[in-house]
């Protein structure tokens, strides 16, 4: 018995080290994060779910603070808490809250535990390989603190942005542009009505020919009849 | 208070950044920008073709930009520069040469089809380039950091393109599925940056292969989860089986000169990543991840060819081919030898070139609505468009690996890298699926110089594909065939004409020319690739 509980005890060790005050903020924001967590994968109402998300990232600011990166927090609330949820919840107001999804419909049945198995099976790896290895973590301070070079963390932050990561820093500029222009090509009306897929590469189960906007698409029809008569309607083909 | 900021000023030193070493990618950035702000100034649309013509512009004077350094770095050996951050060597020279390249034909394969399509807008070459400057940035990465971001910037504007023909229900398909995929590979390859940050103390390739070399890491569990996440990521982008099943319907969906474009460029920036990283960073732990290589060079193999044999669409064909020789370019990989370095830059470099000719063809035989790409709408190319099908098949003879053309060295060099490397059940697998690969790239030449469509003898030839292979029995029988059907054929008015855009006849009569000269004189890009194997280290 003593023996099966001795890994436990060696993952729980450092977390035991640690001086009480801190243990105890740490209890109670993995508390917020993970029911907040919970949250916004059971309710079924998406705008609770957006909002069980405010309380995980709030969750996970304040344990940014108690690791002493307070920087981080605070983009942590502005960012993602602030302005990421609230763009959730324009999405969702203007998608329609009251729409009901339905989430059974699965083509592959053994999807969801399957998932959650391997899930829990990844977690289990990474939680014993954090323990069985060595970390490092960048140069280190005397007192056993990270190195900051003076300044404190959001100072070593910004040095490391705008010298180490200077490059890095720049290309994300870049994102933004593709992402303005992404958003200009995708909301974009196409002028004329859609075009059908010919029916061989679309349908499964029809056998009919698509009318389509031009001449092109009748002999289309009739190629498709003749595909399907010897065999080759078999949709997209195999994966 | 102003005190101390003064101090933070004084002690933050600006990295040197060697403007030069980064212009390729500049140019293209600083075209994508000009692009779109004269496209937004102008009162008045432009003539057609004014956006592809500047962007083939801006592509030649950054492949220009990228032959220099080739030049400089042939004299002066490989160097880093912006705070190590980018690595200029012959490696990365090779690469941004390559974009350099794909963006141009690319971009002219594009032209013909968007203004058919009614789609013709400057964004679609803002986006291409912008794109080709994040691959380029993934290639000449030193850093996991430029590596990731150069990746995004790759990948999310290909997702934009892949959704760009906004009126096919398949298009946006074909970008929902990449961008999902694509994102959720993304997060699994930042993972495994953080986990062998965590386990080495930084990003930067040399810094972690100077910190292996150092240090003896008993435990390093962390380190070889976080490489096996980057392999994933990287897997991904190349569509290296098992992480290939978004390739087919994305290439399938995506417009056809964006496919064309992104089996270029996307293959290519995800192998110089994979590249780099395995040789530059985690070099010194080749025994840990070559079996990887190797069972991955394997599967991915087999998958492709055994799925390019049962397509019936012409751009899914391609697709799983395109794993096939992902496959090929793994084997050389997975030597992990100089030879197979070079035998896999050899392989992708000419790859370049027939693959985007081979979706040049496809993007013109599917027509208006970008809809027929069934094997069925070949039948009798050669008939309709001699020029088209001619440089269709040589572009297929060299994807099978058809002695004088570019392909056949490409697979003779990674297959002997593998025999150099002792590892024969790779080589012999690399064969045998190049002979099967032989029947489908075969299969459809044969449709293509196959009599024109009538309904009588698509049964006939259809049966023969089932009996597979060209054998005279199946030939007999198509004759008979054929007497009864000419009535048929006849009475039915053909489909229209093919037009073959100027500038589509352009890039075809390019990358056949080139296939064939390099075929035939190989020596000039056999040692473009031999010397491009030298990393910074």
């Amino acid at each position: 018995m003593m023996a099966a509980l001795f890994p436990l005890l060696s993952v729980l060790h450092p977390v035991l080290a640690v001086p009480t005050i801190d243990r105890l903020v740490f209890a109670v924001c993995a508390v917020i994060v993970l029911s907040g967590a919970l949250g916004v994968v059971l309710s079924s109402n998406p705008v609770y779910a957006a909002l069980s998300l405010v309380l995980t990232l709030f969750g996970v600011a304040v344990l940014f603070v108690e690791e002493d990166a307070q920087f981080l927090a605070a983009v942590q609330v502005v960012v993602y808490a602030g302005a990421i949820v609230v763009l959730f919840l324009f999405v969702i107001m203007l998608l329609g809250v009251d729409r009901q999804e339905s989430m059974r419909s699965e083509r592959l049945p053994a999807q969801r535990p399957l998932a959650l198995l391997l899930g829990l099976a990844a977690l289990g790896e990474l939680l014993a390989l954090s323990r069985l290895t060595h970390w490092s973590t960048g140069p280190r301070g005397a007192s056993g603190a990270p190195a900051t070079g003076g300044g404190g963390n959001t100072a070593a932050l910004a040095r490391s942005i705008f010298t180490t990561y200077l490059l890095p820093f720049e290309l994300t500029s870049l994102l933004l542009i593709i992402a303005v222009l992404a958003a200009v090509v995708l909301a974009r009306r196409p002028g004329q009505h859609p075009i059908e897929p010919p029916a061989l590469v679309e349908t499964d189960d029809s056998n009919l020919p698509m009318p389509g906007p031009d001449p092109d698409e009748e002999i289309d029809g009739v190629r498709n009849v003749d595909a399907e008569s010897i065999g080759f309607g078999g949709g997209r083909g195999p994966q | 208070m102003i005190h101390t900021l003064l101090l933070a000023t004084q002690v933050l030193h600006a990295p040197h950044v060697d403007y030069v070493a980064i212009l390729p990618e500049l140019i293209l950035i600083g075209g994508a920008l000009l692009l779109m702000l004269g496209s937004s100034l102008s009162s008045s649309r432009p003539a057609p073709g004014t956006w592809s013509g500047f962007t083939v512009v801006v592509a030649a004077a950054s492949i220009g930009a990228s032959w220099y350094l080739w030049d400089q770095v042939s004299r002066h050996g490989p160097q880093e520069t912006v705070h190590n951050a980018v690595a200029v060597d012959g490696f990365s020279t090779l690469f941004l040469i390559l974009i350099g390249v794909a963006l141009l034909l690319g971009s002219l394969v594009a032209d013909g089809y968007l203004r058919r399509e009614g789609l013709d807008g400057p964004e679609f070459y803002v986006l291409a380039m912008l794109s080709g400057a994040g691959g380029m940035f993934m290639s000449v990465a030193n850093d996991l950091i430029v590596v990731f971001l150069g990746l995004e910037t790759l990948s999310i504007a290909l997702y934009v393109l892949a959704g760009y023909h906004t009126r096919r229900k398949e298009s946006s398909e074909a970008a929902i599925k990449y961008f999902v995929l694509g994102a959720f590979s993304s997060a699994i390859f930042l993972y495994g940056i953080a986990l062998v940050y965590g386990a080495t103390g930084s990003t930067n390739l040399v810094s972690i292969a100077t910190y292996l070399s150092q240090n003896v890491i008993v435990t390093n569990g962390i380190l070889l989860a976080g490489i096996a996440m980057l392999i994933v990521g990287l897997g991904f982008k190349v569509a290296a089986a098992p992480f290939h099943n978004w390739s087919p319907d994305v290439y399938q969906g995506s417009p056809t000169p964006v496919t064309g474009y992104m089996a270029a460029v996307a293959k290519a920036a995800g192998f110089a990543g994979l590249l780099r990283v395995l040789f530059s960073a985690f070099g010194s732990m080749r025994t840990d991840w070559q079996p990887v290589i190797v069972v991955l060079a394997a599967l991915t193999l087999v998958v492709g060819a055994v799925g390019a044999m049962v397509q019936t669409d012409v751009k899914r064909l391609l697709a799983y081919s395109s794993i096939n020789h992902a496959g090929f370019v793994l084997v050389g990989l997975a030597a992990a030898t100089t030879a197979g370095i070079s035998g896999s830059l050899y392989y992708l470099f000419t790859y370049t070139f027939v693959v985007i000719g081979s979706f040049g063809v496809v993007s013109v035989v599917g027509r208006h609505g970008d809809g027929r790409h069934q094997l069925e709408d070949y039948r009798g190319l050669a008939r309709r468009n001699p020029f088209l099908a001619a440089v269709f098949a040589l572009l297929l003879l060299a994807q099978s690996g058809v002695p004088f053309t570019t392909g056949f060295l490409a697979k003779f060099y990674v297959i002997s890298s593998a025999v150099q490397a002792r590892s024969y059940p790779l080589a012999i697998l690399s064969i045998l699926t190049a002979v099967v690969g032989a029947y489908y790239y075969l299969r459809l030449i044969f449709i293509m110089y196959s009599s024109p469509a009538g309904e009588a003898e698509a049964v006939a030839v259809e049966l023969m594909i089932t009996d597979v292979a060209v054998s005279t029995g199946a030939g007999t029988t198509l004759v008979e065939e054929v007497d009864e059907v000419v009535v048929l054929a006849e009475t039915e008015a053909g489909p229209p004409e093919l037009e073959v855009p100027t500038s589509t006849a352009l890039v075809l009569t390019l990358t056949g020319l080139f296939t064939v000269a390099f075929g035939l004189v190989p020596g000039t890009i056999v040692n473009f690739a031999h010397q491009a194997t030298l990393l910074v280290h």
